[in-house]
């Protein structure tokens, strides 16, 4: 018998639930009360909904507080997920985005009660033309996949302003699924192009593919998902322009280059920021992120409206746009994420950006440095933020990448991001952002290390991991094969 | 070095073990002429310095709270719960990714399962999402979930009624799909009519979207106009946008409707100008997948444990790419986890009440509307709706801007949601608004419309 | 590896049964290993008309999605609806209860594919790649 014991696991709030429990108190009825069938129609109401939980504020308290202790965040250790750049995010974000003259302001108040939101819009959007050297931004896309189709749409539109009805788009085979998706709700059919031997778009080949004239546009991420930096694409661009097509930016790895180097200067005509990766407005568990779209000049006249306009020291919602695609959500995006990215770059200034992108890329190359020899490097060639291992010298002995990811977790650490880039087998694609010292750094290095010696030593035990977790390996599929979506009463 | 960042002592001892001279050298791979300037952005401040520009922001806006506030057309105030705020502000959940690690990310996947069983709950259909980005994204995702159930359907109708929005949005994103739109017009009740509904359908709709309570406030009648679309065969939407109704309004699950969704802000999430708020997208099982988005499901681990996952993977853009369901990756977790709270706290009695209060409280308006005269009357006198009504009125603006002035915003003109409208003022009440500010609200409008 | 000596294959690592008219269709012993464990099949309705290389449905495991196609030109005349709830009997029993469709062939149809042995010949150079 172990003397080790321990609670039973927390139950689903529903199951907590235990008749007369309130968890919230009303404000006093000052009015009089309605009959319900009577005001809105017998046929048209319903009753209490029977198998919604009855708990105290207490219970909710500690369900919630109990959940969040199985989780992992960034405030409790490096979470170096390749691509999603979990970076820090700053408390003092979290207090201004609530205050009351932000938080509660509503939408569709006139532009006269809402300069301070438009000012801040405003200045957000300077300062995202500033970082990225393009013409205007929309801060409407909730995301930054959502960025994407706005920015594929704004390219349709100035297609179809001068009657070109051109479909393909190019994405590398390295790119985030969410291109070709968002490629195709934006009504175009994606060609997938190969990545060449450095993991960096071949020329030539996008040469030959654009000669047909039935390209429409590029969509290449900067630095590449190998965290790679595109050395020629300016010259893509220019190559593209020269054809008639569009150069479309995925943003997502800006983090790498922010005050270093210009996306308006690299030829592209459309760039999503996601701002949660660049300009630490927090993941939340699965969002809400924010995916402001910066474009060049020729795209300016397509921005989604309404677009916030500056006349003297007022500011005011513009909405009569003729050439504007419309609008891609409701009202003027995620402020409460604008809020907190604005906070953040106020907080860096201009030299501070600089020094994270720095930071982010001395880290990368640090991990690299450190690691090469224990893990295999996918490419060779330098990396940026992120630098990609993979598990080939530990598939030799059996022990895949999802094995080193889950021997991790028994080291405390967040994994990498496994399985991606799609061009490598066996990924462990590892950014570790630029907040990090060199102590946790080689806290992970020695971590790594480690699970690289006992893959040698006892490939079973990191095969059988994790052992320390709140919940072992799981059955996917089972959950696949059948699925439970949600709770039900257990039949009495 | 910036307190976000680690010391000088940090970077020398990593470009030692990299084995260069400086940070540049890292940099090399990117040519010259593409590297920025300096940035023409202020150098670093404070967290004093950042509150001073903030606080100039926050107070350079009117403040709802700092008035007797009628606001609603799609953005619901309502009393928001300490305890959501404070829960969602834990290290643990919010600087957290999405789950993809569910053995250490199992508080997250299960507050989402939770949140798919209140979704269902609220809507009566078998299966939610993890969440959408908003209401208006949730109605299109409806609609392409719809035009790939029909697959050569490329029609889609919409009452007139749907929050002009959603209908803008709709528009953006049906054009490239080759999805025409057409609308139907509300009666002189400001509801839809089911013979009129009828007549629009045909055997090229994919989908047809009610919303109710629809942007005027009133109750639609879900059942014949959901009967009327399913006899086109036809997919029926029931799009909500004040999502507390549905603790006394029966959801589209009820009457066959096969997709519900929505926005879930009015569940206490503040009005944040307009966003982050909450989509949700709730349906019927033969649709398993064809659902857009993230999808929580229940399993067990290598011991037996009860456990969850992120399941049905192969709709999504990160395996099935330019074949996916959704382009759709972050969602807006968080919030589904402060709605997930909101909801736990109300419970069962709650969620009743707080939707009785706010109906109490806005026919306490409304019928003191009733007898201010024919300067502002009522639209839809004979119409039910639930917490929010449109009052007719020459001069909507002006007649908001006199109500400022006594501290009272009065609601939202109708202009400015767009044409198409009747002019007027959309009021909404809830039961954060006290009798007090009711009265005021019907004094000032007896005195100065 | 054991494929029945009696079936053909194809390149992309489809079985085919021929009886009279009759083609019965599923994937390889050596295809489901590659997929890993099934979770869902997506079939073609009953009476679908396919060209030989046409995609005859979807194999999905946790996290991958690949496409089945149809070996031969013909009509679908039978579909395994055990499959819906049995997904796991594509990995369980690839050339028995695992089978997918069943086709209305035309007379010498099958030309073109392998036997037995030649499909293991070229299985094992695609593996070497």
């Amino acid at each position: 018998m172990s003397e080790k014991v321990a609670r039973e696991r927390e139950k689903l709030i529903f199951e907590r639930s235990s008749a007369g429990r309130v968890g919230y108190q009303l404000p006093a009825l000052e009015v009089p009360a309605v009959d319900l069938a009577a005001t809105l129609g017998a046929a048209l109401v319903r009753d209490e909904i029977a198998d919604a939980p009855e708990v105290s504020e207490v219970d909710v308290v500690r369900h919630f507080t109990r959940l969040s202790k199985w989780n992992y965040g960034v405030d409790e250790g490096l979470y170096p997920l390749g691509s999603c750049t979990m970076k820090y995010n700053p408390r003092i974000n979290e207090e201004l985005a609530r205050l009351p003259g932000l938080a509660q302001i509503h939408p569709l108040q006139p532009d006269d009660q809402v300069q301070g939101a438009l000012a801040l819009m405003w200045q957000l959007e300077q300062a995202l033309m500033a970082v990225t050297g393009m013409a205007r931004v929309t801060l409407q896309p909730a995301a930054g996949a959502h960025g994407e189709l706005a920015g594929m749409l704004m390219i349709r539109k100035a297609l179809q302003a001068r009657g070109d009805n051109r479909r393909v788009v190019l994405i590398p085979d390295s790119a985030h699924g969410t291109n070709p998706a968002s490629a195709v709700f934006a009504g175009f059919e994606t060609v997938e192009i190969a990545s060449t031997a450095e993991g960096t778009v071949d020329l030539a080949a996008l040469a030959a593919r654009l000669a047909a004239g039935d390209v429409a546009a590029l969509m290449m991420t900067v630095p590449n998902t190998l965290g790679v930096f595109e050395p020629d694409i300016s010259r893509a661009a220019a190559m593209l322009h020269e054809k008639g097509a569009f150069l479309y930016m995925d943003g997502a790895n800006l983090n790498a280059f922010v005050g270093i180097a210009s996306p308006g200067k690299m030829g592209a005509d459309a760039l999503h920021i996601n701002l949660h990766k660049t300009f630490s407005t927090p993941h939340g568990g699965g969002g809400p992120g924010a995916g402001p779209v910066a474009v060049s000049a020729t795209l300016v006249p397509h921005l989604p409206v309404p677009v916030v306009e500056k006349d003297g020291d007022r500011y005011t919602l513009v909405s009569d746009r003729p050439g504007s695609i419309g609008k891609v959500r409701s009202f003027y995006g995620n402020f409460g994420m604008l809020v907190r990215a604005l906070a953040y770059i106020r907080s860096l200034g201009a030299d501070g950006l600089k020094s994270m992108a720095e930071g982010a890329v001395l880290g990368a190359n640090y991990l690299r440095a450190r690691l090469e020899g224990d893990y295999h490097l996918a490419y060779a060639g330098p990396s940026l933020h992120e630098v990609v291992f993979d598990d080939s010298l530990q598939a030799a002995g059996s022990v895949k990448n999802i094995d080193i990811a889950k021997r991790l977790l028994d080291y405390g650490f967040h994994p990498p991001t496994m399985s991606f880039p799609l061009i490598v087998h066996g990924a462990l694609m590892t950014e570790p952002t630029e907040s990090e010292g060199v102590d946790e750094l080689d806290a992970f290095v020695a971590a790594m290390k480690s699970i690289a010696r006992e893959a040698k030593e006892s490939p079973e035990l990191v095969k059988g991991a994790p052992y320390t977790t709140p919940v072992r390996r799981l059955d996917e599929v089972r959950a696949a094969r059948q699925p439970v979506l949600r709770w039900r009463p257990t039949q009495e | 070095m910036h307190r976000y960042q680690a010391g000088d002592a940090d970077r020398r001892t990593m470009l030692q073990a990299i084995g260069a001279t400086s940070v540049d050298e890292l940099f090399a791979t990117i040519p010259a002429d593409l590297r920025s300037g300096p940035l023409d952005l202020p150098p670093a401040r404070s967290e004093e310095e950042v509150r001073r520009e903030f606080w100039a922001y926050a107070t350079a806006n009117a403040a709802p709270e700092c008035f007797a506030s009628f606001l609603g057309a799609g953005v619901y105030r309502h009393v928001t719960p300490a305890v959501a705020d404070a829960l969602i502000q834990r290290g643990e959940f919010f600087t957290a990714y999405t789950p993809y690690q569910p053995e250490v990310s199992q508080g997250t996947l299960q507050a989402i399962f939770e949140f798919q069983t209140f979704v269902c709950q609220l809507t009566e259909m078998d299966l939610a999402n993890a969440s959408l980005y908003d209401g208006a994204t949730a109605v299109v995702e409806a609609v392409l979930m719809a035009a790939r159930v029909h697959a050569g359907r490329s029609r889609v109708v919409v009452a007139a009624t749907l929050h002009p929005e959603t209908r803008a949005v709709l528009e953006t994103y049906a054009e490239p799909l080759g999805l025409s739109v057409t609308e139907v017009g509300a009666d002189t009740s400001g509801r839809i009519d089911a013979a009129a509904l009828g007549a629009a359908l045909g055997a090229d709709v994919c989908a047809a979207v009610v919303q109710s309570p629809n942007v005027l406030g009133v109750v639609e009648d879900l059942p014949a106009l959901g009967a009327a679309i399913k006899a086109s065969g036809a997919l029926a939407v029931h799009a909500v946008m004040e999502a507390t109704s549905l603790g006394v309004l029966a959801p589209g699950g009820r009457f066959g409707y096969d997709v519900v969704c929505g926005e879930l802000q009015a569940f206490g999430i503040p009005p944040q100008f307009g966003g982050p708020h909450l989509g949700f997208f709730a349906t019927r099982q033969a649709y398993l997948r064809q659902l857009p988005g993230r999808i929580v499901g229940e399993t067990v681990d290598s011991e037996g444990a009860r456990a969850f996952v992120l399941t049905l993977s192969t709709r999504e853009q990160h395996i099935r790419r330019a074949k996916a369901t959704s382009n759709i990756c972050t969602n807006h977790g968080l919030m589904a986890l402060f709605a997930t709270i909101t909801l736990s706290l109300l419970g069962k009695k709650g969620i009743r009440e707080m939707a009785l209060a706010s109906l109490a409280t806005a026919e306490y308006v409304k019928n003191g509307v009733r007898g201010l005269g024919a300067g502002v009357r009522l639209a839809f006198p004979e119409s039910p709706t639930y917490n929010e009504f449109l009052v007719l009125h020459d001069d909507p603006d002006g007649l908001l801007l006199r109500l400022k002035r006594e501290g009272v915003l009065g609601g939202v003109a109708t202009a400015r949601l767009g044409s198409g409208l009747p002019k007027g003022i959309l009021v909404a009440a809830t039961e954060k608004n006290t009798r007090e500010e009711c009265d005021r609200l019907l004094d000032a409008l007896r005195r100065l419309s | 590896m054991s494929n029945p000596q009696e079936l053909l294959y194809a390149r992309t690592h489809e079985w085919v049964r021929l009886e009279g008219d009759t083609a019965t269709v599923g994937i390889s012993l050596y295809a489901q290993e590659q997929l890993g464990d099934v979770v869902f099949v997506e079939l073609p309705a009953a009476g679908k008309q396919l060209v030989g290389g046409d995609v005859l449905g979807n194999i999905e495991s946790v996290k991958a999605v690949s496409e089945v196609f149809a070996p031969l030109a013909g009509q679908v005349v039978e579909t395994n609806g055990e499959l819906e709830a049995h997904p796991e009997q594509v990995n369980a029993d690839p050339y028995g209860q695992g089978w997918l469709v069943k086709l209305k062939v035309a007379p010498g149809a099958g030309a073109g594919l392998m036997d037995a042995a030649t499909y293991e010949k070229f299985v094992a150079e695609e593996g070497a790649h």
